[in-house]
């Protein structure tokens, strides 16, 4: 196995997009590593790109915040500008694995691993997050619900890798939150995780709604008809459970160890339901 | 020298305090040596090849392409264990289990295995053993395994303890039957009768340290094996014995333990290091992964259990009956015998009668946890206890306390039971303040009983008086939970000398005779009983080199608070002489003083428990949450009280594992889903509440400190206790484990209709 550490992104393009087949990216490891211990997963190549420049720092400009690909999650929550624009996304990045693991685990990492029940992925698809995709042709952009494809599989192409992940400066009145459900209280994984963006106008109706599920479905879903369900409300009983029934419907899991199709379904709506209900009050709204 | 074991210590100097543990620092630091921490100049690593399949016939093993691979050193099938077990069917079972020789049992049954010079070699090498498999059918549900129509796994077995026996191969390998009175007569008696069927899921004991040894074989044809384990002697009986050793040869040392919980009282990989080290030979170390811990050693018992109690409207019992179908993996042995006999142990019954069927399937040969049977037996009793205390409206504690056994009490497995404690532990439990705590919203409190054999079994210990006056303890029990403190002021206290002037060791199996393992909560009460007759022994001693320092006869001189004292006022003057004044004098009063002992520890005193729980939960979603949890035990005597704590503890949050989340899941091809900490799911530390816990002590009468083993009891009761609180919190009562909560969602559900 080879080990390659660029110091430019040009650098790590044209060693990804010249690898052999079995190339990995390297940012925190804390999937890498992990499936690296397993006697049936061989790496050939392995690209850490942490020592990149900025790569590990969150910036700002003035309309985003940039968050570099190796940022490690618990950096996440010491910004405090992030943490009062995006509390949401935050509170999801630092569910993942346990203190230790957010120490080194990454958003950009837990989105390319692109695993259904990854915790910060509906978080950021709520929030409407972009990708900045480095490659051997230059920069391009991305929804973030356009990277992941199916368990394992993300549309990245041979020589990219993620650079950034954008998050747009919010405006007045709105606010994020995201809840999973696990049989645990924390160091697991999540059995139906929901991501909710909200933003109100001043009489407190809902404008605009994003609503994501995640491990219900073969890829993070990101559910119009449960935001349209919210919008034009005041988020009153009757918006919730149109809301809990879209977002139940919307859910297409499967039976596994992990729970049963009809739990995830009924728990994608309660969750839905609890996680509007927080970011309606983040964004100003009193119900 | 004759020793009176009976229970006359009532004041204690020594034991009932909590002093640091001997082995504290090394752990904490890092340095103590676990099953992994051993090499050997030269050693080779070695890597098992697993079967994928549940069940099927090994057609061929080729290893030729494996053997050609750089570095490896030898590679080792069935036909490198032959089998020398001579009709010994249960040691026949631990050959074939080490390495499967016809037939692949189980999904992760070990096929084949390599010793290479790097780890790259060994796993290049397992990829080149060529197995040729015929897939068979197979099962792995308990009830589905007693079917008529079930695949079989084993032509040879045909149920024992029926009569007359059937002339049909079956998977129930043995029934077993307890009770006394007439259970039929009794129902006719009863105003109320709760009947219903329970289902616990396999469950793992999740020790952290998985298995590791390194074997050694020597060419003078000796050998040595450094392991993990709770019984090195019995490991060394073992290994001996499937590969033709003499006892004498095989020099097996424990390394510090990482759990066990019955867990690593039996052997697995350690044979097959031999083998290969024999081959290759060349030191040969072996560490199983977690995933191989999951899917080849460990787990417990599957169970299906029916349940039947009747009482009197006045809260009596009037009858109680049980039938246990347990798992047993593709081996027989006692599981369901087990479970059969500790059902109603706890009460006092006219007529009762319990039937256990063994059933082998496809899945991991079972091992013990930690009061093996017991808890799954408990969860279907206790929870059909408390459904008919409700059903008579009687409050659930004082149900049990009217019906509780006591001494005197034939049991339901036979024996006639001297002092115990389950009267004591629910009197506390009644007064505790736990039972009358107010609850939440979503709240519900349960409680639950529970009771354990707990045994003695062979012991034999070394104590050696130094020069100085301090004082090393030699012992062959397996320290899991403190032992070695405990040890260590059982010494201090019978010789009457400070617990820092001791210092115990867990000797190996070439320097004292034969211990059984650590196992059936004995690792202290047997080792204390041959600690306190080494020390007398070596009072004994002590007292005739005195004589000869005064130069008075012995019987002048009596042993007390760690001194020789002249007896009477003929010698008047003589200063008691301590041990150190002893011990400074022995090489000219005859020499080094030691105590030894060997002996059978018989009378293992019962155990009772009573636990209280509350939980809450989430009607939306089913997720459960221990609020407050308490344990009442009874210790017979705490030498350590903290250890005793820890065990209450600890025994206590893995039935809260095994209640709402860790369970053995097969996929339809008969693979082990979840072999893996990620959704094996053991409780982490945020799941639990801080664990209370209240000892009784009704002292052991044959004991002479009154100690009882301590370390299973506690895993007996959650089970049951966090089901009934369930039901009080959310109104369904749960009748299958784990509780999880899709189980719990859906029971939810279905209640509403």
């Amino acid at each position: 196995m080879r080990y390659e550490r660029p110091e430019t992104i040009t650098d790590a393009t044209a060693l990804l997009e010249n690898a052999p087949d079995r190339a990995f990216v390297l940012a925190g490891g804390t999937d890498l590593l992990v499936r690296m211990q397993n006697d049936d997963f061989e790496a050939e190549l392995v690209v850490d790109i942490k020592s990149i420049a900025g790569m590990t720092e969150i910036s700002e400009t003035q309309d985003a915040f940039v968050v570099g690909a190796g940022v490690p999650c618990a950096a996440l929550s010491e910004n405090a500008a992030l943490v009062a624009a995006w509390p949401g996304v935050v509170e999801a990045a630092n569910l993942i694995g346990s203190t230790q693991i957010q120490g080194r685990c990454t958003m950009a990492g837990n989105l390319c691993n692109a695993s259904p029940a990854a915790d910060s992925v509906p978080a950021l698809v709520a929030a409407g997050a972009q990708v900045r995709i480095a490659g051997p042709s230059g920069l391009r952009t991305a929804a973030v619900e356009d990277v992941p494809q199916s368990p394992g599989k993300t549309s990245l192409k041979k020589g990219e890798f993620i650079e950034a992940i954008e998050l747009a400066k919010p405006g007045p009145r709105s606010g994020d939150a995201y809840l999973r459900f696990i049989p645990r209280t924390e160091m697991d994984i999540a059995v139906v995780g929901v991501g909710v963006r909200l933003v109100l106008d001043d009489a407190g109706v809902v404008t605009s709604a994003r609503i994501a599920l995640g491990a219900v479905g073969p890829k993070v879903l990101l559910v119009k008809e449960a935001a349209d369900a919210v919008i034009g409300t005041g988020l009153d009983d009757a918006a919730l459970d149109a809301l809990a029934t879209a977002c139940s419907d919307a859910a297409t899991p499967i039976d596994d160890k992990r729970g049963t199709v009809e739990f995830r379904k009924e728990v994608a709506g309660v969750l839905a339901r609890r996680a509007a209900r927080i970011a309606y009050t983040r964004a100003g709204g009193s119900q | 020298m004759s020793f009176d074991a009976t229970h006359q210590k009532e004041q204690f100097k020594s034991v009932g305090t909590r002093p640091l543990r001997p082995d504290g620092v090394d752990k904490v630091t890092g340095r103590a040596r676990y099953g992994a921490d051993f090499n050997m100049p030269g050693q080779l690593v070695a890597r098992v090849l697993r079967s994928p399949h549940a069940h099927a016939r090994i057609v061929k093993i080729d290893t030729t392409r494996a053997e050609a691979v750089k570095g490896v050193k030898a590679v080792v099938t069935a036909d490198d264990l032959p089998d020398l077990t001579n009709g010994d069917a249960a040691l026949f079972a631990i050959l074939d289990n080490c390495m499967a020789r016809t037939k692949a049992l189980y999904d992760g049954h070990a096929v084949a295995a390599v010793a290479a010079i790097d780890e790259k070699a060994a796993k290049q090498a397992l990829k080149l053993i060529d197995v040729e498999y015929e897939v068979l059918p197979h099962v792995v549900d308990v009830d589905a395994a007693m079917a008529p129509d079930a695949p079989v796994l084993n032509d040879a077995i045909f149920t024992e303890g029926v009569t007359p026996k059937p002339d049909t191969a079956s998977n129930v390998a043995n029934r077993s039957e307890f009770g006394h009175g007439d259970v039929e007569a009794g129902f006719e008696a009863a105003d109320f009768i709760v009947e219903r069927s329970y289902k616990t899921g396999q469950t793992h004991q999740g020790y952290i340290e998985p298995h590791a040894c390194v074997a050694s074989c020597n060419p003078d044809g000796t050998a040595e094996l450094w392991v993990c384990t709770q019984g090195h002697f019995v490991y060394r009986q073992n290994c001996a014995d499937l590969l033709g050793l003499e006892v004498s040869k095989l020099r097996v040392t424990s390394s510090e333990i990482g759990g066990g919980f019955g867990g690593k009282t039996h052997v697995w990989a350690e044979p097959v290091a031999l083998a290969l080290s024999r081959k290759a030979g060349r030191p040969v170390k072996l560490v199983m992964s977690r995933e191989e811990v999951f899917r080849a050693s460990g787990p417990t018992s599957a169970t299906s259990i029916d349940v039947k109690i009747g009482a009197r409207k006045d809260g009596r019992i009037t009858a109680a009956t049980a039938t246990l179908r347990y798992t047993s993996g593709p081996y027989p042995d006692m599981w369901a015998e087990l479970g059969a006999m500790t059902s109603f142990a706890c009460y006092d019954l006219e007529n009762v009668k319990t039937v256990g069927f063994e059933v082998v399937v496809n899945r991991p040969k079972v091992a013990a946890y930690r009061a093996p049977s017991a808890p799954m037996a408990a969860f279907a009793v206790e929870s059909a206890v408390d459904e008919l205390a409700h059903k008579i409206g009687m409050d659930a504690v004082a149900f049990r306390i009217k019906n509780a056994a006591k001494e005197g009490t034939k049991s339901s497995y036979g024996p006639v039971y001297g002092p115990i404690g389950i009267g004591p532990t629910l009197e506390a439990a009644k007064a505790h303040p736990h039972m009358s705590a107010p609850l939440r919203e979503n709240q519900g409190r349960g409680m639950a009983c529970g009771f354990w054999f707990n045994f003695g079994g062979q012991t034999c210990t070394d104590l050696n008086i130094n020069a100085d006056g301090t004082v090393t303890l030699a012992v062959g029990t397996v320290d899991v939970g403190g032992s070695r403190a405990s040890l260590s002021l059982i010494a201090a206290e019978e010789l009457g000398i400070e617990y820092q002037d001791v210092k115990a060791v867990v000797a190996d199996t070439a320097t004292l005779g034969y211990n059984d393992m650590t196992d059936g909560s004995r690792g202290t009460f047997s080792s204390s009983m041959a600690t306190i007759s080494a020390a007398r022994n070596a009072v004994e001693i002590m007292r005739q080199r005195a004589a000869l320092m005064w130069d008075i006869p012995v019987e002048d001189i009596y042993w007390e608070d760690g001194h020789a004292k002249a007896a009477g006022s003929k010698y008047g003057n003589l200063a008691p002489l301590s041990v150190k004044d002893i011990a400074a004098e022995s090489g000219n009063t005859g020499g080094p003083i030691a105590g030894h002992s060997e002996l059978v520890a018989d009378g293992a005193g019962v155990s009772f428990a009573t636990h209280i729980c509350d939980v809450e939960v989430d009607p939306e979603t089913g997720s459960t949450r221990i609020v407050r949890y308490t344990v009442i035990q009874d210790a017979g005597k705490a030498v350590h009280p903290s250890y005793v704590e820890g065990q209450y503890q600890g025994g206590a949050a893995q039935g809260i594992g095994w209640a709402l989340n860790e369970e053995y899941i097969y996929g339809d091809d008969g693979r082990l889903q979840n072999p893996g900490f990620l959704d094996y799911r053991i409780p982490v530390c945020s799941d639990l509440p801080m664990i209370d816990t209240q000892i009784l002590e009704i002292p052991n009468p044959n004991h002479p400190y009154g100690v009882r083993g301590v370390g299973e009891t506690s895993i007996v009761p959650p089970l049951a206790a966090i089901a009934n609180a369930v039901s009080n919190a959310a109104g369904v009562r749960m009748s299958h484990i784990p509780m999880s909560p899709p189980r719990i969602l859906a029971a939810l559900k279905d209640a509403k209709g």
